[in-house]
């Protein structure tokens, strides 16, 4: 594999526009970014993997931009050159914002397999094609994703993973007893007891009960 | 280090045992861990095993996952330093120094150089205390105990160091945003010194112990080989990816905190075996202990925090007490966070397991919007269905300790 020295960022927006006229450069505050329709990524991700030098992917994740956004995911890959060290970063929204999916860059990079394992499991982002689609940090089975922006930090009881247990033991996983958190000042208009952060408790305690499941 | 002696052929050895057939066995599964001596913290092997080979093996992960990033997105950046202890608890400091580096970049802001040297002291002690006890581990793990009780007398004395300079040994949450905690107290730099004078020849004959040790290179040697190929292919970063001979050290290649001041080697392997990760960790102390000496000798005077981050680095302790304003301001960050500017940023520091970064999305305000921690970890292990496969189940406990992970930035 030939490793020429990468190039800067406007090279890389004309690169990348020759072969895929949608890309577009995306405000960055630090390394070249561009977006790109989901379709096109793993071909783009191939031709700065073996024309520009940009060998190893360093990850993969997803941004949740809000429970109304549409659309509402995003799926942003990050390359780095390990000869011209530069890096650059692939954004891609998914179509769908119920079911987003992804196509799986398994191909290209062995490594991708569990970053985008993880992606599906803490936001829920299908890989299509990826050889192996389980959860990696959450148990199997479990019914959420959490970084999704609609997950309470508290989080959401669920049955144990083990169903002897769960049967013999009658317990399940509880949402953690916030006691005040999450611990920051809301500004805006509100009046002082409203933006204290003990105003803001999603979840229950001593006094409050615990919430429904969802 | 002579190259003339053959490698055992992984594949070739598994086919070997595959098609004799008076060798042909049920295959077994077996799970190891998620306490295993072996498998340092809350690790769990899936594996497959045909006799003592191992035809198959499927990590599983997750028992040390607490939703770092969830919370991160639900306070503000400095609350968020405490955690960044808790990724990799063998080397904190390291990570203080990459969480408050990728912060600032987001917003842009310079520290001072007697921070960024603080701040280069306090990484590269962190690597030698880490690398100390990934040494003393992977003694263990192949057998050899004495290593440990030394690569441990040398930690303590780091520990009592980072507890004079923060506070604690080991949770030190010392970095905050724009600058450290605190500076450093008196006598302190003096201390680092003299430790490093007498931790060099100790360090060469705990090295002694094992660079030539038979035991050792019979269960190192040509055993967990990983190509470059397959080291790029996989991610790896740090010791793991200059075992297998790729020059790339985020302290050379994309300097931060005033790294490129400092006159340092990069060690590479040559085979990408267990010995050669064993030998490159042994060198990085070598050089850390340079790096150190080097900032010890050109040590800054000044501030040790960027003064005119106003919105950013809560004011001094005096000042709160006697100027309004400064109260204020002490009050804001306090309840409200740090004031970042809107966008993306994507920050990687060489912490001593690898690459650690932080991607992080702001919308604005004290709290980020969405913050992605790239382990080194995490990346390390996904190789391990691939250089496992084919070896002896005694040699996944080599391969393992080589690697140098650790569960708590794994699982996040």
């Amino acid at each position: 594999m030939s490793s020429p020295a990468a190039a800067p960022a406007t090279d890389l927006l004309a690169v990348l526009q020759a072969r895929f006229p949608a890309a577009v450069a995306r405000p960055s505050g630090d390394h070249p970014a561009f977006d790109l329709p989901m379709a096109e990524v793993p071909a783009a991700l191939r031709l700065l993997r073996d024309e520009h030098g940009y060998d190893l992917l360093i990850d993969i994740t997803a941004v949740d931009w809000d429970v109304e956004a549409s659309p509402r995911f995003s799926v942003v890959w990050h390359l780095l050159s390990s000869t011209a060290h530069g890096y650059v970063r692939i954004v891609a929204a998914c179509a769908d914002d119920a079911e987003p999916t992804a196509p799986s860059v398994v191909s290209l990079w062995a490594g991708a397999n569990w970053h985008e394992r993880e992606t599906f499991d803490l936001m829920g982002i299908r890989f299509t094609d990826h050889p192996d689609l389980r959860r990696i940090l959450m148990w199997d089975g479990y019914p959420f994703h959490p970084l999704r922006k609609d997950f309470p930090l508290a989080g959401i009881e669920t049955p144990l993973p083990d169903l002897e247990v769960a049967d013999l033991t009658k317990a399940s996983v509880l949402p953690a007893p916030m006691m005040g958190g999450p611990f920051v000042a809301s500004t805006g208009e509100m009046n002082l007891t409203e933006a204290e952060p003990r105003a803001k408790d999603e979840s229950w305690n001593e006094r409050n009960t615990k919430p429904a499941v969802l | 280090m002579p190259t003339d002696y053959a490698f055992p052929d992984s594949a070739a050895k598994t086919a070997n045992a595959i098609e004799a057939p008076e060798f042909q066995t049920e295959k077994m599964s077996l799970s190891m861990g998620p306490s295993h001596p072996s498998t340092h913290g809350v690790l769990r092997l899936q594996l497959e095993l045909d006799g003592e080979i191992v035809t198959g093996c499927d990590p599983v992960l997750g028992y040390l996952h607490r939703g770092d990033e969830k919370i991160a997105e639900n306070m503000t950046y400095n609350q968020f330093v405490p955690y960044t202890d808790r990724l990799d608890y063998l080397a904190p400091l390291a990570n203080n120094v990459a969480y408050a580096c990728a912060v600032e970049r987001l917003a842009k802001l310079e520290v001072p150089e007697r921070c960024q040297a603080i701040r280069v002291i306090c990484s590269e002690m962190a690597r030698i205390s880490a690398h100390l006890l990934g040494l003393g581990a992977y003694g263990i793990d192949v057998g050899a105990w004495a290593i440990f009780l030394y690569t441990f007398t040398e930690r303590e004395k780091l520990y009592k160091l980072f507890e004079e300079l923060t506070g604690a040994r080991f949770t030190t949450s010392y970095t905050r945003i724009g600058g450290v905690a605190r500076d450093v107290p008196e006598g302190w730099v003096e201390k680092v010194d003299a430790f490093c004078d007498q931790f060099l020849p100790i360090l060469e004959n705990i090295l002694k112990l094992l660079t030539r040790n038979k035991i050792f290179i019979d269960r190192t040697q040509g055993v967990g080989i990983i190509s470059k190929v397959d080291a790029l292919a996989y991610g790896l970063t740090g010791p793991n990816l200059r075992g297998s001979g790729v020059p790339l050290d985020l302290r050379k290649d994309k300097p931060y905190s005033g790294y490129e001041r400092y006159e340092f080697d990069v060690a590479i392997g040559a085979h990408g075996d267990c010995f050669d990760r064993y030998m490159v960790r042994g060198e990085e102390m070598r050089q850390s202990v340079r790096i150190i000496k080097q900032a010890i000798k050109s040590f800054p005077k000044g501030d040790w925090y960027a003064k005119d981050a106003v919105r950013i680095f809560a004011p001094r302790k005096e000042k709160v007490l006697t100027s309004m304003e400064e109260l204020i301001n002490n009050f804001m960050i306090t309840t409200e966070g740090p004031q970042m500017p809107a966008g993306e940023v994507y920050f990687e520091a060489e912490v001593p397991k690898g690459a650690l970064g932080f991607f992080i999305v702001s919308k604005g305000g004290g709290v980020p919007y969405r913050m992605k921690i790239r382990s080194p970890s995490f990346c390390n292990l996904s190789i391990l269905p691939k250089v496992c496969q084919g070896n002896l189940v005694s040699d996944v406990v080599s391969i393992l300790g080589s690697l140098d992970f650790v569960m708590g930035e794994c699982d996040r």
